[in-house]
């Protein structure tokens, strides 16, 4: 333990993340692996602003009105900026659990489950939860190793539990969840308002311009440009109008896409949405103007490498998640604690900080004692209204 | 509580004392990891962050009840704090819908300041109050705002590595 290792780069924690995330700005942007349908989404606004600020803008401009252009600029960045900040921000991501945790759960989840004969399945790992006077049910994740809080659901795309998830959405390249389900809802509005906007004023343009060379006898075509804005704000409107109508009765409701089609909250026998405020005032206000959530993911934060110190988590959780696993592979049924790209500290590439740690972690840690989680278990995971 | 006893006579007079347990830095490095204790979220009142206050039995012979519960009861009112929907809320929301959000790029949002101050609460708390129990609290926020971690050690008086929990980790959010 005397040996000294000096990383010459600093490694951050979003590069030991799990999950299909790629990471851009050294950490900063977070989004989906598939970008291909943001590229196109950012090519058609950018694209067809540019048309509308180069060919139309100076002739409504001069015989309209100078407000028009200079509303249209401020739009568009406002359109842009939503979109990148849906794009590039964290959504709501759940780390997941530490080897302890997803222990101790494990634990929980047995003592509750009791003795389960050998050939038979064991059942479904559903924690039930009161909320607000409604039985709601949390699944647990085996990818996660958690039980999903209400109201999140695993991303397939991502490979991420996602708090408050609604839905992944590929136009904007990244999920949508929590913390940047009102950015999502201001693009979608901002966007409609700026193909309406351009729409009008492209016919505007078009009818002027016919209306003064009917008049003055001159023959003009129709610019190229102003049919294809008209083309593309044209179909756009359709979708983009609709999704915003779509998710303006869902946050009326607090209600998310993921829920709206899973039916969570529809139908008599159903429990009724146990998260609204039966007002839609209180409901808008909560989704829009609710606080800003932090990220939970420490995406910057440096990862120790250097052997004098390893961090707990690195050395605990490798020790017992190794101790453990014997243990919990003869009483697990269905869901073996396999190891998975998450245990980012047995991954490590760096030789002398890996052998510094299998020498010294036998040394300090033991076991936990078995007896005690089993006692305190199916007190936990019997919750009931407090 | 001021700070912890330093002799190993006052030591053994602490209700609740295993035989060395004192400040961080001797936890540090003569206490060997136990176990971990985890207090799970309470979701009674809805997705509002919130731990339940239930006293869990691997804590009975380490620390009292009340203290417990006045340490989970504070965290508790300091999420709602953060969490709250109200007038303050609503004027930084729509100031910064109208600055295109870009003042976060200068100000604090009012739940960065309050997490901030939790942190500082928990690092009081795991100094004046469980690190001389021998125990040590992890900020929920590095679980994800899933649990509150609570670390048992043993003091097993072997010159092992440090295995302190992570309360003064480097967070660059």
């Amino acid at each position: 333990m005397s040996a000294v290792m000096i990383t010459r780069k600093v490694t951050r924690k979003w590069e030991k993340l799990p999950g299909k995330n790629t990471f851009c700005c050294d950490g900063r942007v977070m989004m989906a692996r598939q970008k291909g349908v943001f590229y196109l989404t950012l090519f058609l606004i950018v694209g067809t602003c540019s048309l509308f600020f180069a060919f139309e803008c100076p002739y409504l401009a001069v015989h309209l009105s100078p407000a028009i252009p200079v509303f249209a600029v401020l739009l568009f960045v406002f359109v842009v900026a939503m979109l990148l900040r849906t794009s590039f921000s964290d959504p709501g991501v759940l780390p997941r659990a530490l080897p302890e945790e997803a222990n101790f759960i494990e634990m929980e989840i047995e003592a509750a489950n009791g003795n389960v004969m050998a050939g038979q399945r064991p059942p479904p790992r559903i924690k039930n939860v009161q909320i607000n006077n409604q039985i709601v049910k949390l699944k647990y994740c085996y990818t996660c190793k958690i039980f999903r809080p209400p109201r999140a659901s695993h991303c397939s795309i991502c490979d991420n539990c996602v708090d408050r998830f609604d839905h992944h959405c590929p136009w904007v390249g990244n999920c949508v969840g929590k913390r940047n389900y009102r950015y999502f809802y201001l693009f979608t509005l901002s966007l409609s308002l700026l193909t309406i906007y351009i729409f009008a004023f492209n016919i505007v343009h078009v009818v002027l311009r016919e209306y003064r060379n009917i008049f003055e006898h001159v023959v003009s075509l129709t610019p190229h440009c102003t049919v294809l804005e008209v083309l593309v704000c044209f179909f756009t409107l359709w979708s983009v109008v609709g999704l915003t109508g779509f998710h303006t009765y869902l946050i009326s409701l607090n209600q998310t896409t993921n829920e709206d089609i899973k039916g969570s909250w529809s139908g008599k026998n159903r429990v009724q949405n146990p998260y609204s405020h039966k007002n839609f005032i209180k409901n808008c206000c909560e989704v829009l103007c609710g606080p800003t959530y932090p990220s939970v993911l420490d995406r910057r934060g440096v990862m120790l490498e250097d052997s004098t110190r390893p961090t707990p988590s690195d050395a605990s959780a490798a020790s017992t998640y190794k101790s453990t696993n014997p243990v919990s592979q003869t009483t697990k049924s269905s869901a073996p604690l396999i190891p998975n790209e998450h245990t980012p500290e047995e991954a490590k590439p760096s030789i002398g900080a890996g052998t510094q740690k299998s020498t010294s972690s036998p040394k300090e840690e033991k076991p936990p004692s078995p007896t005690s989680p089993n006692a305190v278990a199916p007190a936990v995971i019997k919750e009931s209204a407090h | 509580m001021s700070s912890a006893p330093r002799t190993a006579t006052e030591r053994t007079k602490l209700p609740y004392c295993h035989e060395s347990f004192h400040n961080l830095q001797e936890l540090r490095h003569s206490a060997s990891l136990a176990n971990k204790v985890f207090i799970q979220r309470d979701y009674t009142d809805g997705t509002v962050c919130k731990f339940q206050t239930k006293f869990p039995s691997e804590l009975d012979s380490r620390i009292e009840r009340t203290l417990f519960e006045d340490t989970v009861k504070t965290l508790n009112n300091y999420y709602a704090e953060a969490e709250k929907i109200g007038g303050q809320s609503y004027l930084e929301g729509c100031l910064a819908c109208l600055t295109v959000y870009l003042i976060f790029l200068c100000i604090e949002t009012r739940y960065e300041k309050v997490l901030k101050k939790i942190s500082r609460y928990i690092q009081e708390q795991n100094e004046k109050v469980y690190a001389p129990r021998g125990l040590l609290i992890t900020d929920p926020i590095e679980r994800g705002m899933r649990v509150i971690e609570i670390s048992v050690y043993e003091d097993r008086g072997s010159s092992g590595s440090s295995s302190g929990s992570s309360t003064t980790s480097s967070s660059g959010r």
